[in-house]
């Protein structure tokens, strides 16, 4: 009971006058952060991190954790509007969030996905208050060999079941995995696929590919269907909040579901990213409404949202715990704590009790603030479709190229993002599926990372990933998801045998 | 007109500057507009976080008129951050914060750069490297823990550190070579990384910074065994088991004959004027006499030799042979080099 006493005091701290107004600020900020494609989480607070150091550490870390919340929540906006995921966790948003809007149903899949981040937000801040420490020492027993099994449950468990053709979802892949192994090596510190190009040393980033994939993918896609841009009758009503509402509670199992793999992937630490595209995954295996998925079903805007959120959340607990950071922004977030003198680690949450706790007390406010922010708001973005799409176009193409620039600041980006979107467009002409090209951008690399290393570990031996339960279990987890179809196929015959004999 | 010529040959970006250097002439030079302060490594690692703190420095202190900007350039293991100042011909708005991969990268990826296309400014400290083991482990001092390495098959034992073919592998490399046995060395993405999975027991021992291991030692999860400088670190205040940096013996004295730290220093584009060198110079000794940077200082257990002018260039030069040499016996060189 400790920790209610402890929290008590921190929502004292939290409560002051200045920390509230920090706290709006911050949301604001970070709102706007998330919905300038390729700007980022990690870039915005990066960038403002130099403004708090006038301030005392508590304030500055709600300022700063509240520009991240702002920024989860304001990614889910471009990437339902526009089909330009404004962060990288919002990429599985826009699978149902876009064909949502696209119906004319933009505010129930805005609401829909603000709910969402908040739910999950929530439950990833109860799992901190109530079992950090626990949780902590589970992400200890995280070495190279079980992150890759993670990684390998999220492919399995997004691509098992994918209704395209197999061998185009394993092409897509394949040109995914070779676009995220330009650049340097990490285990061998040699240059690869960089034919001498010094743009090329940093390879493709991720944001770059999606920006050019989704969002100028679809605007070239738009133009050749006529300039018509659907949606346009979207109804801006704030009761529309309130009848989404109602029906969220029949999906309480998809949502509590993608909690905890949002809770245990922020913790491990995998990230957010990962923890939306499992999540969407196995909502459309488990979910009656399975079929609709990427057709504009609301389960499939929840699943990743909450997930997204919660592993955001959960992330900064291996980052105050263990000094380890779950996400880039934590990573930010984390030198900042350094600079203000504070050392995260095992010692931090016994010798700064008023900064950790007034930090969890912040979670819990900031979400709310943001969440009412957001919700207020939502008739105002979902009007933006209503401007004709002839001029929304070129305003998009500016600002995912302003993006697009303010990711490396280099020109080259730029260029590279049209042809990214020129590939994007072809590839859906062909009816490539785009998702598990940019899944494979995205954790391409550190599945490969994670991989190599531990075979270092076991001097080549595969059996590492069989060598303990943990893994093991993540593994059989895996392969389970991947060939669920068959399994399922196998035993739907069974019954069906069963059932004439 | 003969103003406006020498004006042409100073600037980059001619006509801002340009109208700074028609002012009278009565000040050195100043910046006239925002610095960038380039970091060749990703955000959250040590490189970065002294950036951002002598970002913060600098703000709070008002030691600049105009802002100071931190923008990461991480690509190919700094590589591109070194390429973006070696091409910022005569722009003196640009520096650049280096780590030991000033020296490594160019000669493990053979991209085309060397450390003499750039101007050094002034070394801002001296990072330390210590040999750490964890602390549920029996091993109590260096010789308990070689003597362990020797006994187990060889490769068995697992080193972890920052990224590969740098300094972390370097010094790996260097002690097996004292020893005469292998490790087989785990190269992981940051030096916090490291350190969790040394607590984790997925390593057996790293060579971390004091500042990314620091936090694991205060909550007795890692010991820390020796330090490969030749004294002991100068921080003499209580850090965990009623044990401070100063305690730390070094390993020369243990017995494992291995000297090596790690530049923090600051470099600009090439064919920068002295008033522009004199300028940053100035600059960071004003900084370097904050209490801020002072904190960063003890927190991180630095060695703060400061350096500047030929002497600066000299030791950055010894430098880049010793590299040089221990990236060859290591087999570490990009073919061609």
């Amino acid at each position: 009971m400790e920790e209610i006493a402890n929290l008590f005091q921190g929502f004292a701290v939290a409560l002051q006058p200045f920390n509230i107004a920090v706290m709006v600020l911050g949301i604001v900020l970070g709102v706007i952060i998330g919905v300038l494609p390729g700007l980022g989480g990690a870039n915005g607070v990066a960038i403002l991190l130099p403004l708090t150091f006038s301030m005392p550490p508590t304030s500055a870390i709600i300022m700063l954790s509240c520009i991240y919340w702002g920024a989860l929540f304001g990614g889910a906006i471009t990437s339902i509007l526009f089909n330009i995921p404004g962060e990288p966790w919002s990429v599985a948003t826009t699978f149902d969030g876009y064909p949502m809007a696209q119906q004319g149903k933009a505010a129930e899949a805005l609401t829909a996905a603000f709910t969402s981040s908040f739910v999950g937000a929530l439950f990833a801040v109860v799992m901190i208050t109530l079992v950090a420490p626990l949780v902590a020492g589970f992400a200890l027993r995280f070495g190279p060999a079980e992150k890759f099994a993670v990684y390998f449950l999220a492919f399995c468990s997004f691509v098992g079941l994918s209704k395209e053709p197999p061998f185009k979802t394993i092409a897509a892949m394949m040109i995914g995995f070779a676009l995220a192994a330009v650049g340097l090596d990490s285990i061998t510190g040699q240059l690869r696929l960089t034919f001498g190009s010094t743009e090329l040393l940093n390879g493709f980033d991720f944001l770059i590919a999606v920006i050019g994939l989704f969002g100028l993918g679809e605007i070239f896609l738009t133009m050749e269907e006529g300039l018509r841009f659907q949606g346009g009758k979207a109804k801006i009503d704030l009761r529309v909040v309130l009848r989404t509402w109602m029906s969220l509670p029949q999906y309480w199992m998809t949502s509590l579901r993608s909690c905890v793999i949002g809770c245990w992937m922020g913790v491990t630490p995998a990230g957010a990213t990962p923890a939306s595209f499992m999540s969407y995954g196995i909502a459309k295996r488990v979910s009656k409404n399975g079929n609709n998925f990427g057709k504009g079903e609301i389960e499939g805007v929840i699943a990743p949202e909450t997930a997204a959120h919660a592993a955001g959340t959960a992330a900064l607990l291996p980052m105050l715990s263990l000094g380890v950071p779950g996400s880039p922004t934590a990573a930010v977030l984390l030198g900042g704590l350094l600079i203000w003198g504070l050392q995260p680690g095992p010692m931090l949450f016994v010798e700064q009790k008023e900064f950790v706790w007034g930090l969890i007390a912040s979670m819990y406010l900031g979400n709310l603030v943001g969440l009412i922010i957001v919700l207020t708001c939502v008739p105002i973005f979902a009007a933006i479709l209503r401007v004709p799409f002839s001029i929304i176009a070129p305003l998009i193409l500016v600002l995912c190229a302003i993006g697009a620039y303010s990711v490396h600041n280099s020109t080259f980006d730029v260029v590279m993002m049209l042809v990214f979107g020129i590939i994007g467009y072809a590839l859906k002409k062909c009816n490539y599926p785009l998702a598990p090209l940019v899944l494979a951008i995205v954790l391409g690399d550190k599945a490969e990372e994670a991989f190599r290393q531990s075979l270092l570990g076991s001097q080549g031996s595969l059996g590492i990933f069989f060598s303990n339960t943990l893994v093991s279990s993540i593994m059989i987890l895996g392969l389970i998801a991947l060939f669920w179809s068959v399994i399922q196929n196998g035993f739907t015959r069974l019954r069906t045998r069963t059932a004439a004999a | 007109m003969k103003r406006l010529g020498s004006c042409l040959t100073l600037a980059a970006a001619a006509s801002i500057l340009c109208l700074g250097a028609s002012l009278p002439a009565s000040a050195a030079w100043e910046p006239t507009r925002p610095v960038e302060l380039i970091v060749p490594a990703g955000t959250g690692g040590g490189a970065d976080q002294m950036a951002r703190t002598i970002q913060g420095i600098i703000t709070k202190h008002s030691l600049m008129k105009q802002p100071l900007v931190v923008i990461n350039k991480s690509g190919g293991a700094g590589g591109e951050g070194f390429l973006d100042v070696k091409s910022a011909n005569n722009n003196p708005h640009k520096i650049i914060i280096t780590l030991s991969n000033l020296f490594t990268t160019p000669l493990a990826t053979g991209i085309p750069f060397n450390w003499k296309d750039l101007t050094p400014v002034a070394m801002l400290a001296l990072d330390e490297f210590v040999l750490w083991v964890n602390a549920d482990k029996p091993y109590k001092t260096v010789k308990d823990y070689i003597d362990a390495v020797k006994a187990a098959p060889a490769g068995t034992i697992k080193m972890g550190g920052t990224g590969s073919k740098q300094e972390d592998q370097i010094i790996t490399v260097a002690v097996e070579k004292a020893i005469g046995s292998k490790f087989t060395y785990i190269p992981y993405k940051g030096g916090g990384e490291v350190a969790v999975q040394l607590v984790g027991q997925h390593v057996d021992s790293t060579v971390n910074n004091p500042i990314e291991a620091v936090a694991q030692w205060r909550g007795g999860k890692v010991r820390p065994l020796c330090v490969f400088d030749s004294k002991p670190m100068a921080y003499d205040e209580q850090v965990a088991d009623g044990k401070g940096w100063k305690d730390i013996p070094t390993c020369k004295s243990q017995g494992l004959d291995i000297e090596y730290v790690m530049l923090r220093g600051i470099f600009m584009g090439p064919k920068a004027t002295k008033d522009q060198i004199d300028y940053y110079v100035e600059l960071f000794k004003k900084v370097r006499a904050t209490p801020e940077w002072q904190d960063l200082m003890k927190s991180g257990a630095f060695n703060t030799t400061f350096m500047t002018g030929g002497e600066y260039a000299s030791w950055v030069g010894t430098e880049e042979k010793r590299h040089e040499t221990l990236m060859k016996e290591a087999g570490f060189l990009a073919q061609g080099n």
